[in-house]
């Protein structure tokens, strides 16, 4: 009998399992967490024969060595950064055979911040509501990884893995982010619209799977005092009372009382998931459809 | 009702209380139990209804603002009761607030029936209502790092019970050993919107 599990020897600044989330909870105060650049652990799942859901690992800038105790198929996406196998080169963005026993270490990323490593079978961790995620916010799902962590596997699909290399779109240069505006922009002056969709922002070191914090010009308030908490979206720009704005991605809150000026498009957010701090954030405001 | 709309497929619906908020909640339950609404999530608040991941928001904001007032939902059967020991750290604070004894605070919060008028914080945290206005408290004005998981407080209009240990600002009058929040148990929430509850005084050990 074959022990399908993965030994975390290095677990990284924070390695997380992600999966497609747990959706249809809100109402509970569950957030929906799962994968912040999806469309790429979708990627890096079908690389290795796996379902687009399957869970895989969430790498945050410096990635993470595993040992796997039965042979796996591995692929690594997002970030770019360089993989090894037993200390030997591999390929990055496509399916890459890790002998039982044998040490895979996926590297500090060359550019952006969120790097996928899906292995065949998936990480099977115990789902919660229907979710193998975890979530920083309400702590849900296994915790971050940490050095020794054992993971059990899932049994893989009777597909192979295709072997192909894909491409992937580059860490971004600079953040153009698509927002709607509202519902709570007549919360803001005239000015504080202008400045938030013509200025130019910096992601904060402070961002997480929560949100994506700005530095830059504060967003100036028409009127005083908070709202009566409220439903809050995926993609969310909440601005808090000092006035910087902070995109809410997988992790956020289910309700608050900040006022959100405007809605990212769910199109930009897994891009988002890569700007590393300090990488220009612009807030373009596009027509409602 | 007013309905804004959120980003690419989100509905904000905004009405003036929160009892029109609880019935306006029932109703879209109703429908998407029909079969009428086709939605991902609904979550209630305060004063608004949130609808997020609809297919069609135009239709739905059309026909939300032609509404008139709800009738009020069809009430839960079942009262959920959460045992209390009202021994909390606030509660002298909360009774003077209320210009009662300490025991007088704890008959009027046990002598209330109470509704979940909506979830939110943290997985099983409800926002409870059900005192009447003039029992209104203030958050504390310096928050706790830590409150025990259990803990019975208040804060505004809301009575809640906090599912686990965190760091929070409402004022506590007590303590459950209730469990408001089991991932292994179905449904893992033990109060969700709508529940009706009833806290019952036991004494201290």
């Amino acid at each position: 009998m074959t022990d399908r599990a993965l030994v975390v020897v290095r677990a990284g600044a924070l390695t997380t399992v992600q999966d497609e989330g747990r959706p249809g909870h809100a109402q509970l105060g569950v957030p929906r967490s799962g994968a912040l650049d999806a469309p790429t652990a979708a990627l890096a799942n079908r690389l290795v024969g796996n379902p687009p859901g399957a869970a895989v690992l969430e790498t945050t800038v410096n990635g993470c060595t595993l040992r796997p105790r039965s042979t796996v198929t591995v692929a690594v996406a997002g970030a770019p950064c360089p993989v090894t196998v037993d200390g030997r080169p591999a390929a990055w963005g496509a399916a890459v055979r890790v002998p039982a026993g044998a040490l895979l270490d996926v590297g500090t990323v060359v550019c952006g911040v969120r790097g996928y490593v899906a292995v065949s079978g998936g990480v099977a961790v115990e789902p919660v509501l229907g979710s193998r995620s975890t979530d920083l916010l309400s702590g849900l799902g296994p915790p971050p990884l940490t050095d020794g962590t054992v993971l059990p596997l899932g049994t893989p699909g009777a597909v192979p893995a295709r072997v192909d290399v894909a491409p992937q779109p580059a860490p971004p240069a600079e953040l153009v982010l698509r927002v709607s505006l509202g519902p709570r922009d007549d919360w803001f002056t005239r000015e504080a619209l202008d400045t938030f969709t013509s200025r130019t922002y910096r992601v904060s070191p402070a961002s997480n799977r929560i949100g994506l914090r700005t530095e830059g010009p504060a967003l100036e308030r028409a009127r005083p005092g908070e709202l009566p908490s409220e439903g809050m979206v995926l993609g969310a720009v909440q601005v808090p009372p000092d006035g910087r704005p902070v995109v809410f991605l997988a992790d956020h809150p289910t309700t608050g009382g900040y006022p959100v000026i405007a809605v990212v498009s769910t199109r930009d957010l897994p891009i988002a998931a890569q700007a590393a701090s300090g990488t220009p954030v612009r807030f373009v405001a596009v027509r409602r459809h | 009702m007013r309905a804004l709309p959120v980003g690419d497929d989100a509905l904000l619906v905004e009405v003036t209380s929160g009892e029109e908020a609880q019935a306006l909640h029932a109703d879209l339950l109703r429908r998407r139990a029909e079969g009428t609404l086709s939605v991902r999530e609904i979550v209630p608040a305060a004063r608004t209804v949130l609808l997020d991941g609809l297919t069609d928001r135009s239709r739905l904001a059309a026909e939300l603002t032609a509404t008139e007032a709800l009738a009020a939902p069809p009430r839960a059967r079942e009262v959920v009761e959460i045992p209390v020991r009202y021994d909390g750290p606030d509660l002298a604070d909360v009774a003077a607030h209320w210009g009662v004894t300490e025991r007088e605070a704890a008959r009027i919060h046990a002598g209330t029936e109470f509704s979940v008028a909506f979830c939110g914080f943290a997985p099983g945290f409800g926002y409870l209502t059900g005192l009447p206005r003039r029992y209104d408290v203030p958050r504390r004005a310096t928050p706790r790092t830590s409150v025990p998981a259990g803990s019975v407080a208040l804060a505004g209009p809301y009575t809640g019970v906090y599912p686990r240990s965190s760091p929070g600002g409402w004022q506590l009058i007590g303590r459950t050993d209730t469990v408001l929040w089991d991932q292994a148990r179905v449904p893992a929430a033990l109060l969700s919107p709508g529940t009706r509850v009833r806290f019952v005084p036991v004494s201290g050990s």
